[in-house]
């Protein structure tokens, strides 16, 4: 524990004036400094983005009030907004990617940091962080030319006919609709959980794999009951980046999702994302509330993460406590 | 000890380029300033940059005229920047831009909050093509009403009655009809739902016209490749796009009956026909949706560059109604090869009259003849 001792003696000390008095160095006062206005820099962008989304959306705020979010009409000549699908539609298709793409890119780390022979390990690792690489229109295109038909011919009538009783399933089979927007959405959030999730298992000291082989435990029952219970708080982290980027995506979900301002059960049926109807109407939108409305919608886009963002890190704290091993 | 000799090395190579760019340029300015001394005219004077931002649908068009302008007019540098209409009139309004351009012409609202006289000017005309994929029916015939409830969802099969109707002797399957619409707002919208809502009662009660409307049916594709992409794609799908879109990929384009009667297919020349249908007013602004004649296609629009007409500054007024005169001329032989259709003599002549009254203070700009 001698770390300790340091840190508290290191903290012991940060009065400003006794540093000027007599321990100051001139290089660490301007590196605080700076670090502090960088910090704070930070926090001021995001309180301006806060208010001028909020300067913004004020003649919808007041036309529509708390309606907005719970309206699901949104004609723009009629000049009748309300937020709801979109809002169901964002949440839906986020977490619909991060169902799929949480096995998998724990399949995907589990398999570069403990299964894979030596010599493999790199070059996967990088092609798995090339994916992150490749811009979301392209995403979006490859998912109009390749991906919708190939869900419409080959994976939909199979969901349909095995899983039909469900709601979930039902319905025509088109190709673009919430369904595709998820699995475009999963591929884009896998190489990022992937990626943050092998760090966070390399960083998994070898004498916790190496005491529980010795030990006896299978290399199934060392994954899963010393290296993932360890890694546990740092891998719930890479789900929230992954969460964060899904949220926020914009081209890739516009191309695939049909956008359509509706809530319907069916996962084959079109849908909408907040992002998508900024970015599809706000260049052509010239009504003031039309454009308010868009700024409402950004507004709200904001406040859905940073609650998705609370929930996850209660979350990880229900998990690990509040003061776990968060690295 | 390697690494740092390896930095070395690139730091000496960097600073020799630098004192090697250095003498040059020290050398060059002389030099330059001499030759333009000697010259009557000066070698290189100084370039005299516009810019402009608006319609993504004339883009392929304008694009060309900038680049062709600049050949012949080295020190003159016109940038357009398609952001889209309402961005367009935004960007005139608040004086970020020298000309802003709009599919559809502003609304007495958007125009009373310019700071001043904003002026239509008609660049070209440009068609929506109604495309479809059902490759059975090679030349599909739509009344507007059976279009417009297509558009509303009542009308869900190819072989419904109302299709049938006027396509006496062609086979129509009883396939699904996949309904595409644009999903960002776009004039190319505004055009088409212009057209609905003065074909259709149901449509005006329902939808309306306008950038972006509350659509009854169908699903959103981004943009004309987008919604180019999905007809091409989904067997049974039906979309709007502009038509150098549906030309270049060769999409399968239906002919609309139109007010005289008769069923028209998308081409420049009937185009041209409807535009010369109809009487240009003064302010340079018309609709020619259903314009009458018989060769007249009926989903046709001018679209149109916005400028003040008190330009804030003199010479740079003068330089841009110097190229919108030669836009409206020799700019007028390019629009066919991109499926845009040239303007009819009488509206060029509307537009130079209109290009000789615009002023900047008391100076008046254009001097050409």
């Amino acid at each position: 524990m001698g770390d300790k001792n340091e840190l508290s003696l290191i903290r012991a000390q940060p009065r400003i004036l006794r540093r000027l008095g007599r321990e100051a160095n001139p290089g660490d006062l301007v590196f605080r400094a700076l670090a502090t206005l960088f910090a704070a820099t930070v926090i001021g962008v995001v309180l301006l983005m806060v208010a001028e989304m909020s300067r913004a959306s004020v003649a919808s705020i007041k036309a529509f009030g708390l309606g907005f979010i719970v309206s699901q009409e949104w004609d723009p000549v009629r000049e009748v907004f309300g937020a709801l699908p979109f809002i169901y539609g964002t949440v839906v298709s986020s977490l619909l990617a991060v169902a799929i793409a949480v096995p998998v890119s724990l399949g995907v780390a589990l398999f570069l940091t403990e299964l894979a022979p030596k010599w493999l390990r790199s070059p996967l690792a990088s092609m798995v962080e090339l994916l992150a690489a490749v811009p979301s229109v392209v995403y979006g295109l490859w998912g109009i030319f390749g991906l919708a038909p190939f869900l419409r011919e080959h994976v939909e009538p199979v969901l349909a006919s095995t899983l039909g009783f469900l709601p979930l399933f039902q319905g025509p089979h088109q190709g673009y609709g919430m369904l595709t927007g998820g699995v475009i959405l999963a591929i884009m959030i896998l190489p990022t959980i992937a990626s943050v999730s092998r760090e966070v298992l390399l960083a998994v000291p070898n004498f916790f794999r190496e005491g529980a082989l010795a030990l006896g435990a299978t290399q199934w029952e060392a994954l899963r009951d010393v290296i993932l219970p360890y890694a546990r708080s740092g891998l719930i982290g890479a789900v929230i980046l992954g969460l964060g980027r899904a949220l926020g995506e914009t081209m890739a979900v516009t191309m695939v999702i049909g956008n359509s301002p509706e809530i319907k059960a069916s996962l084959f049926a079109p849908s909408y994302t907040m992002a998508s109807v900024i970015a599809n109407e706000f260049a052509e939108a010239t009504g003031d509330l039309h454009l308010a409305s868009l700024a409402e919608v950004g507004l709200l886009l904001f406040v859905v993460t940073l609650l998705l963002n609370v929930v996850a890190r209660l979350l990880v704290w229900r998990v690990a406590g509040p003061t776990g091993n968060t690295r | 000890m390697k690494d740092f000799s390896i930095v070395t090395w690139v730091l000496a190579g960097l600073s020799l380029v630098a004192v090697g760019c250095k003498g040059g340029s020290d050398q060059g300015a002389p030099q330059a300033a001499a030759s333009g001394a000697a010259a009557s005219e000066p070698a290189k004077p100084t370039t005299t940059s516009l810019n402009g931002a608006g319609a993504t649908f004339p883009n392929a068009l304008y694009s060309k005229w900038t680049s062709e302008y600049n050949k012949l007019h080295p020190d003159v540098q016109i940038n357009y920047q398609p952001i889209g209409s309402g961005g367009g009139i935004a960007k005139i309004r608040d004086k970020t831009v020298d000309f802003g351009a709009t599919d559809s012409p502003m609304s007495n609202e958007e125009a009373a909050k310019a700071p001043g006289k904003l002026v239509h000017l008609p660049m070209t005309i440009g068609a929506v093509a109604i495309a479809y994929n059902v490759p059975e029916v090679a030349d599909l015939k739509l009344e507007p009403a059976a279009l417009a409830d297509i558009y509303l969802g009542t009308v869900t099969k190819w072989n419904d009655p109302k299709i049938a109707a006027s396509n006496a002797g062609t086979k129509l399957p009883a396939t699904p009809i996949v309904v595409v619409h644009r999903s960002d707002g776009s004039g190319t919208t505004a055009v088409f739902t212009g057209y609905l809502s003065k074909s259709s009662k149901d449509w005006t009660d329902k939808v309306g016209a306008g950038k972006s409307v509350k659509w009854p049916a169908g699903q959103g594709m981004p943009g004309n490749p987008g919604v180019t992409g999905r007809v091409k794609d989904s067997p049974g799908a039906i979309g709007y796009v502009d038509l150098a879109d549906a030309v270049q990929n060769k999409l399968s384009m239906a002919s609309l009956k139109n007010p005289a009667g008769k069923f028209v297919k998308p081409e420049i020349a009937a185009i041209s026909a409807a535009a010369a249908g109809v009487e240009m007013p003064d302010t340079l602004y018309t609709s020619i949706i259903n314009a009458p004649g018989e060769t007249a296609y009926p989903i046709s629009s001018f679209t149109y560059i916005l400028v003040y007409e008190d330009m804030p500054d003199a010479a740079k007024g003068k330089v841009l109604t110097t190229y919108l005169w030669w836009a409206v001329h020799d700019g007028q032989n390019m629009s066919e090869a991109l499926n845009y259709a040239p303007l009819p003599s009488a509206v060029v002549g509307k537009v130079e009259a209109r290009l000789r009254t615009l002023h900047s203070g008391a100076t008046v700009l254009y001097s050409g003849t």
